[in-house]
């Protein structure tokens, strides 16, 4: 039933967001303070997880596939594949559903804490909008992260490849460019889009309805993380069902 | 002005405001008194809009705060303003931002013109040198005038305080009493301030009226509170040693 209402709450959250509007020029200034802690500020993580796992899936690839008669131009492939359909868009999500999500619930549920909540409501301005939609604005930027990230991974896997000495950068490249079907670059960024909008707003619900003091901010910071990732893998599954099945 | 005409409000089964009826006036301090858990808490956030009464009317300047539109009740607020009991000064904001947030929002004022105000209630609190500094920055009593620069920036016709003056010392308790009894005379504001410190009711208490399990126990002023044979009352009053330890002496003086 618990599940049930919350479900209910969020959505009446989602709707509230959009209504009774902040003042513009205060608008745009929160926007760019969200796109500088949310987008900004997660470019070093990403660049890092992304070149090294890319590497990893390369050099994983190459050692698995020791028969001759496959093709070397199959790590290229298998890398492009892996990290263009999967890891940049789900797993990269899912390690911003800890850094963003925790981040986002954390600030909002101390400002619950500390009445700054209650301080908004009283001066007639609309919470939810003044702190949620600048969030979701500043997510439209997140598939900019996830190109990046798809574009590393690559590149982390051709520099494993190629100086690990487990395929040559021509079969690499060539890897790259087989049977390349652009959809699948559409359906990550679908995909992309949708994880953005719940990086955004379920750690916004935790934090804005949380109830308690600062063990509760901690307490809500985790049922963030857990909650974001698992709507972020449920998603991917109904995505990747209705678009490539 | 504002009027109240028997409030009630409930949390499930428990009742907690059972009918409170009063009027708080315009240049006055207006003090709302009792023990922890009598619904003070409650009753302010009734009279600021942040709970809904299931009955009842409070009237803000005669028209019910319940009657009116979405419009009307964002200009009210607009003529609100609040000190919370730990301040709600935002974190990631100066001293300045935090005081010039309400220009911000409601005024189409230039940058300058913001900031001339924002120094003009900063220098009227008392507080200098301290603008470009963050709220962690600063001690709790710099924080509470902070918060009530940050309530009269905007020239509100209601002020209410949540506690103002806890976890200070005496001292900076009274300054700030005293500070905030100045501003509602200077400003001719209605304030209603939620205590249950004694020294505030002795120094600044204008009306004060007595919560107790609900229900208004007692209404007066400071002179009256002393005076008064409701058990309730005197109860609360002399609770601590050192009222008890003056109303022995002023007993003793009489006979």
């Amino acid at each position: 039933m618990k599940y049930i209402a919350d479900i209910g709450s969020y959505f009446l959250m989602l709707k509230n967001v959009f209504t009774r509007p902040t003042k513009g020029s205060v608008l745009r200034d929160l926007i760019l303070k969200e796109i500088d802690e949310l987008v900004l500020n997660s470019l070093g993580i990403v660049a890092f997880i992304s070149f090294f796992v890319g590497g990893v899936v390369a050099i994983q690839t190459a050692l698995n596939i020791d028969n001759p008669l496959i093709p070397g131009y199959l790590v290229g492939y298998a890398t492009r594949q892996s990290v263009v359909l999967e890891f940049a868009p789900t797993f990269i999500s899912i390690i911003m559903a800890g850094k963003m999500g925790s981040f986002i619930t954390s600030s909002i549920g101390s400002m619950r804490v500390t009445e700054q909540i209650d301080a908004l409501e009283v001066m007639g301005i609309n919470p939810l909008n003044y702190l949620v939609f600048p969030k979701i604005t500043a997510l439209l930027l997140y598939p900019f992260v996830i190109a990046l990230s798809m574009f590393l991974g690559i590149l982390g896997g051709w520099v494993a490849a190629v100086y690990g000495g487990f395929s040559s950068s021509a079969d690499f490249i060539q890897g790259l460019q087989e049977d390349f079907t652009p959809f699948h670059v559409v359906y990550a960024f679908i995909k992309t889009f949708v994880f953005a909008f719940i990086l955004a707003t379920v750690p916004s619900w935790q934090g804005f309805y949380m109830k308690g003091g600062a063990l509760e901010v901690g307490k809500a910071s985790t049922n963030s993380f857990v909650w974001t990732s698992v709507l972020i893998i449920l998603t991917n599954y109904i995505i990747t069902s209705l678009l490539l099945s | 002005m504002i009027r109240v005409e028997n409030l009630h409000k409930s949390f499930g089964e428990e009742e907690i405001l059972k009918g409170i009826t009063t009027t708080f006036e315009k240049g006055k301090t207006n003090l709302i008194i009792g023990q922890s858990g009598s619904g003070k808490t409650v009753f302010l956030k009734c009279l600021l809009g942040l709970f809904q009464a299931e009955e009842g009317k409070i009237y803000y300047n005669d028209i019910a705060i319940q009657e009116m539109d979405d419009d009307e009740k964002k200009d009210l607020r607009e003529h609100m303003g609040m000190v919370f009991q730990g301040g709600a000064l935002f974190d990631s904001m100066t001293v300045e931002e935090n005081v010039m947030f309400p220009l911000r929002m409601f005024t189409k004022k230039k940058k300058e013109e913001m900031l001339e105000r924002v120094n003009e209630v900063l220098q009227r609190v008392n507080l200098v040198n301290a603008n470009k500094k963050f709220p962690a920055e600063i001690s709790g009593g710099m924080q509470k005038r902070v918060a009530i620069a940050r309530a009269i920036v905007n020239n509100p016709k209601y002020l209410f305080c949540d506690e103002p003056n806890s976890g200070l010392d005496p001292k900076t308790a009274t300054i700030i009493d005293n500070l905030i009894q100045e501003i509602t005379q200077e400003y001719d504001i209605t304030t209603v301030i939620n205590t249950h410190d004694m020294n505030s009711v002795m120094e600044i208490g204008e009306k004060i009226i007595f919560l107790q399990k609900g229900n208004l126990a007692w209404e007066g002023d400071n002179t009256q509170i002393f005076k008064t044979d409701n058990k309730d009352v005197t109860g609360f009053v002399y609770s601590s040693d050192l009222f008890k330890k003056i109303r022995d002496i002023q007993v003793q003086e009489n006979q």
